[in-house]
């Protein structure tokens, strides 16, 4: 474990919240139940600041709800202070990706909201209101109605009416990812200076993100979730001294380390379920094999990146790469994902190296191209499945909903969907079959039906 | 955008439903039965001038109350099926077969109950024309109320809870201004609604008998009846000065206040104004209000309720108080129920199979001509409102003229225009497509303007740029843009067309009762002469036609423009 920072004379043994084996799971249409968090065991200490990171649908955002109590976990407990929670924890507070303000209600009315749940009288909550907006740099805009303000200025009231409550555990959900760059910036060392000078009554900071420069800049203890069900895969200390320096040598040494995590937290688990799922079809078990999600990957990035790094001399830094193309480790994962899947790449400690397949479809036109991924597409179950139904029924033709369906029993509804939406893409794109937008059918055309690869290959 | 919630096309609640509001319907009729004869003014109104202020202060009064009901009624209903799950089982589907029911079909019924109420008395058929009118104006209120506190933001939902707002703060602040916007554009549909059934409730002659109302409406029936086209054009002119003034002075300040209530983050480019707004805005005494007694008031009721207020979120159990009443309730009205459809059936138990056909017949009629209504309508409207829609200039000039047209409601232009169409050829026959035209065009005119004024620049400029032909540039451009908005139009036009049928289909004039065949008629004649049972059946089958049409068709359809020819 780590041993984060104290400050305060914050005793070690007062533990603010304790999560212990929290597990969420969705209760799907069927009584099929998608499991989104799976025993989570997290402490959280007076002083801490605590980054959550972790790929999007990864359910980062869920426990945070659990956290504050705005959802109630499945199975295991919240502790708040050694005591259970019921509802909504009175002494955190949260500020939200989209501010969520009430465009109705004036800056000052939206600060003050907090205040008027406790029962605060009009005149002291006022008072208090004007101290905050003073303190988080509004002053002068109390009058204001949000839809007047800019981002960053919006995002001030949302940390405002947060703070105004004095709450202990100050709960983010990606507060900074709405922003543009630079206010996204200046935002961060603001509301950092505050918690450092203990300007804020503030016990603990809890702030989920998706961006590794941000939570390496921030946070003292880095918490890093997995996807699928989403398990604690890393707890990291970050002890590089305030300010910050982005540039310094530890630091980008720190962004690498973790880099590294997320990029490689699922390949051991990747081959596991690779050699189950190729076994049970070839032992003839009546085990369904289970259906391995695909990432969502477009093909036309995944042109791009591939002929980017093959400029490069076939090999290039992950994280450089994300900073370069201005893309969040969450926008580039699922298309180098779904370059590993093509065997077109590989990730190796969050380097990325295109194979000798890779480079050829570089190399080729379109068409060529084309050709590669229907190659690739034929051994991945989710297009099997798909190409197998569609060549054994009369028509060639089989509608959405019967795939999606079939999705529902592996993925929530959702995730379902979205499944089938990436599948269509690609196989649209390799030209393995067809799908009509107005009947919401998948079929194959005359040249499709004469290609038996997919029955074949699953046979031999 | 899964933001109405899909449900199967017929489920056990809406049978369920169907059953109790057939029995609901009985018990008004048994009641309606015992009804005494009603004496009390009739053909008293008098025709001069310097009557009509007091007149259309009667009317206006009645609609306010009937208004002051609906948004009560609105608020609690909404609340209950927004917010607690198994209130929603039962009241969504209610409230989806309530607001495709034509209301005026039940004027006769509901008129007669009221009257039996409080016999030899005017308050039975005041009530009686207050009731009308709510049951007329607010099932789309309750819909977009409804609409409004399901749709509130994730985001906005869970910032209260977390701030620990209680739920009657979460009202105040959140759920009612989120849902502000749509109530105050549909509290505007429902005032011209409301105006159509309180021309008609006003006035009504049940054979011979008459109840009448002191009231523009019953003004200028009488008009028209005597012939006296100087009062009747001088109570027009009292009701489109009413309207104009109730849009001036009430609705657009209020839709102009309700503008902060939009969940845009960027301030749109033409929003809603209003000098009146303006002046009240800047007035001391507004001023004065607000501190003094507004905000003591919030702060008061935050007290009050935060403690008394239920929270029916977490819907409780049988081990309180409050549910073991709950319980004694609902039994009571299951045994109500089962009763009074007990009785319903006895009451179907005396039809022959003849009458059985005669109503189904009448109903194909009066649907023929509710067709017929909105094919005279989108041909009219459908040309002249991509017209005004495409053209700013024009949109700018005839917008207001039209909505002044709009607002007044087609039952007061009844009498008139009765009395010219009916010596026409064909009757009351044609006459009364012609009446349901009046009542209808207009949702169909402005929605069709809506859609126009919504196709893109671009895309014009695209039709323009390839040189398509006219025909080519309405087929491929203007009739699919506009669809889902012409279909909208459509949906509500036939609503009022239904309605329309009851009272142009039976019309009394100049005391003489001329009918056609239909089922409006059927409906209006039956109830006067006391054949109840021909009268539940008719009722029925009415609702029943109107429900499945809108159930297999209309949404169906709606559902497919959207999807095919939404433009966002």
């Amino acid at each position: 474990m780590a041993s984060p920072i104290y400050r305060r004379g914050d005793r070690k043994s007062d533990s603010l919240v304790r999560l212990l084996g929290v597990t969420k799971t969705y209760k799907q249409p069927d009584n099929y139940n998608i499991r989104v968090l799976d025993d989570i065991n997290l402490e959280i200490r007076p002083g801490e600041f605590i980054a959550l990171l972790g790929p999007s649908g990864s359910g980062k955002s869920t426990l945070l709800r659990i956290i504050t109590g705005l959802s109630t976990p499945s199975y295991g407990t919240v502790l708040y202070r050694g005591q259970p929670i019921e509802g909504p924890n009175p002494h955190a507070t949260m500020v939200f990706q989209s501010f969520a303000l009430y465009p109705w209600l004036t800056v000052q009315q939206n600060v003050e909201l907090g205040l008027v749940a406790k029962g605060v009288l009009p005149q002291q909550r006022r008072q208090r209101a004007i101290e905050l907006i003073d303190v988080i740099g509004l002053n002068g805009y109390e009058d204001a109605f949000p839809k007047e303000l800019s981002g960053g200025m919006r995002q001030r009231v949302g940390f405002a009416r947060a703070l105004a409550v004095d709450p202990e555990l100050l709960c983010m959900d990606e507060p900074f990812s709405a922003l543009d760059f630079l206010t996204a910036e200046n935002l961060r060392s603001e509301l950092l200076d505050l918690w450092l000078e203990s300007r804020i009554p503030t016990r603990a900071i809890l702030m989920v993100t998706h961006g590794i420069e941000e939570a390496v800049y921030m946070a003292d203890r880095i918490v890093i979730l997995s996807k699928n069900p989403a398990r604690i895969v890393a707890d990291l200390p970050n002890l590089l001294p305030f300010p910050r320096n982005r540039k310094s040598t530890e630091f980008v040494q720190m962004v690498d380390q973790v880099y590294k995590i997320v990029t490689g937290w699922d390949e051991e688990d990747e081959d596991d379920l690779d050699t189950a799922e190729l076994a049970s079809p070839s032992q003839g078990g009546e085990a369904r094999p289970r259906l391995r999600p695909i990432p969502y990957g477009h093909i036309s990035m995944l042109s791009g990146l591939l002929e980017l790094v093959s400029d490069r001399g076939g090999h290039d830094d992950l994280y450089r790469l994300g900073a370069e193309l201005l893309l969040e480790v969450d926008d580039l994962l699922p298309v180098t994902e779904t370059a590993e899947l093509f065997h077109l790449a590989e990730v190796r400690e969050g380097d990325l190296f295109i194979t000798e397949l890779g480079q050829s479809f570089v190399e080729q036109d379109i068409n060529e191209r084309k050709a590669i991924i229907r190659d690739q597409l034929k051994d991945i179950p989710l297009f099997r499945m798909i190409t197998r139904v569609l060549a054994s029924k009369a028509n060639h033709a089989m509608n959405k909903e019967f795939f999606n369906d079939i999705l529902e029993e592996h993925f929530s509804l959702e995730e379902a969907e979205h499944q089938l939406m990436t599948a269509i893409n690609w196989g649209r794109y390799a030209d393995i079959f067809h799908y009509d937008t107005d009947t919401e059918q998948l079929y194959l055309d005359e040249d499709q039906t004469g290609d038996p690869i997919p029955a074949e290959t699953q046979d031999s | 955008m899964g933001n109405v919630r899909e449900r199967p096309a017929v489920g056990l609640a809406d049978i369920l439903v169907g059953a109790s509001l057939l029995a609901i319907i009985s018990i008004a009729i048994a009641w309606a039965a015992h009804a005494h004869p009603y004496t009390a003014e009739s053909g008293r109104i008098a025709l001069t001038w310097w009557h009509l202020p007091l007149d259309a202060a009667y009317s206006w009064l009645r609609m306010l109350a009937a208004y002051i009901i609906s948004l009560i009624f609105t608020l609690i209903y909404a609340y209950l099926a927004a917010f607690n799950p198994r209130a929603e089982k039962i009241l969504l589907p209610l409230l989806d077969m309530l607001q495709s029911i034509p209301v005026l079909s039940f004027l006769p019924v509901v008129l007669l109950a009221f009257v039996a109420l409080f016999p030899g008395s005017r308050i039975g058929v005041n009530l009686a024309s207050i009731v009308l009118i709510f049951t007329g104006q607010v099932w789309n209120m309750v819909f977009s109320v409804y609409h409004g506190f399901i749709t509130i933001p994730r985001d906005l939902r869970e910032s209260a809870l977390s701030l620990n707002l209680s739920p009657w703060q979460r009202f105040r602040t959140m759920e009612l201004p989120y849902a502000m916007v749509g109530l105050v554009w549909n509290s505007m549909m429902s005032w011209a609604g409301g105006w159509f059934f309180l021309m008609a409730a006003e006035m009504f002659s049940l054979g011979n008998r008459s109840y009448q109302l002191r009231g523009l409406g019953s003004y200028l029936q009488t008009a028209a009846n005597q012939g006296r086209w100087g009062a009747e054009l001088a109570g027009l002119t009292a009701l489109v000065l009413v309207i104009v003034l109730m849009d001036q002075l009430i609705w657009r300040p209020l839709l102009a206040w309700a503008d902060k209530f939009k969940m845009e983050m960027v301030e749109g480019a033409d929003r809603p104004r209003s000098t009146v707004l303006r002046i009240l805005r800047r007035s001391l005494i507004l001023e004065w209000l607000g501190r003094t007694l507004w905000i003591p008031l919030t702060e008061w009721s935050d007290r009050i309720f935060s403690q008394t207020l239920p929270d029916i979120r977490k819907s409780g159990a049988l081990n309180s108080v409050a549910g073991l009443l709950r319980w004694l309730a609902v039994a009571f009205v299951v045994v109500v129920a089962v009763t009074a459809l007990e009785g319903a059936l006895r009451l179907l138990g005396h039809l022959s199979l003849a009458g059985l056909e005669v109503v189904v017949l009448a109903t194909l009629t009066t649907l023929g001509r509710v067709l017929a209504a909105l094919a005279i309508s989108v041909i009219w409207t459908v040309p002249v409102g991509v017209f005004i829609g495409l053209n700013r200039k024009w949109a700018a000039r005839l917008t207001p003229v039209s909505q002044i047209a709009a607002s007044v409601p087609a039952t007061a232009l009844f009498p008139g225009l009765v009395a010219v169409l009916i010596h026409m050829r064909g009757g009351l026959n044609v006459a009364s497509i012609l009446l349901m035209v009046l009542g209808t065009q207009w949702y169909i005119l402005f929605n069709v303007i809506a859609g126009a004024s919504a196709i893109p620049e671009d895309l014009r400029e695209a039709t323009r740029m390839f040189r398509l032909t006219r025909i080519k540039t309405w087929t491929t451009l203007i009739l699919p843009a506009i669809a889902p908005f012409l279909i909208t139009g459509l949906i509500t036009a036939a609503g009022g067309a239904w309605n329309a049928s009851i009272v142009a289909e039976y019309v009394s004039f100049h005391n003489h009762v001329y009918t056609t065949f239909g089922i409006g008629s059927i409906i209006a004649r039956t109830s006067q002469d006391h054949s109840f049972s021909v009268l539940l059946l008719a009722t029925g089958i009415l609702a029943l036609t109107v429900v499945a049409i809108n159930r297999l068709i209309w949404r169906r359809l709606y559902d497919k423009a959207v999807e095919r020819y939404s433009l966002s």
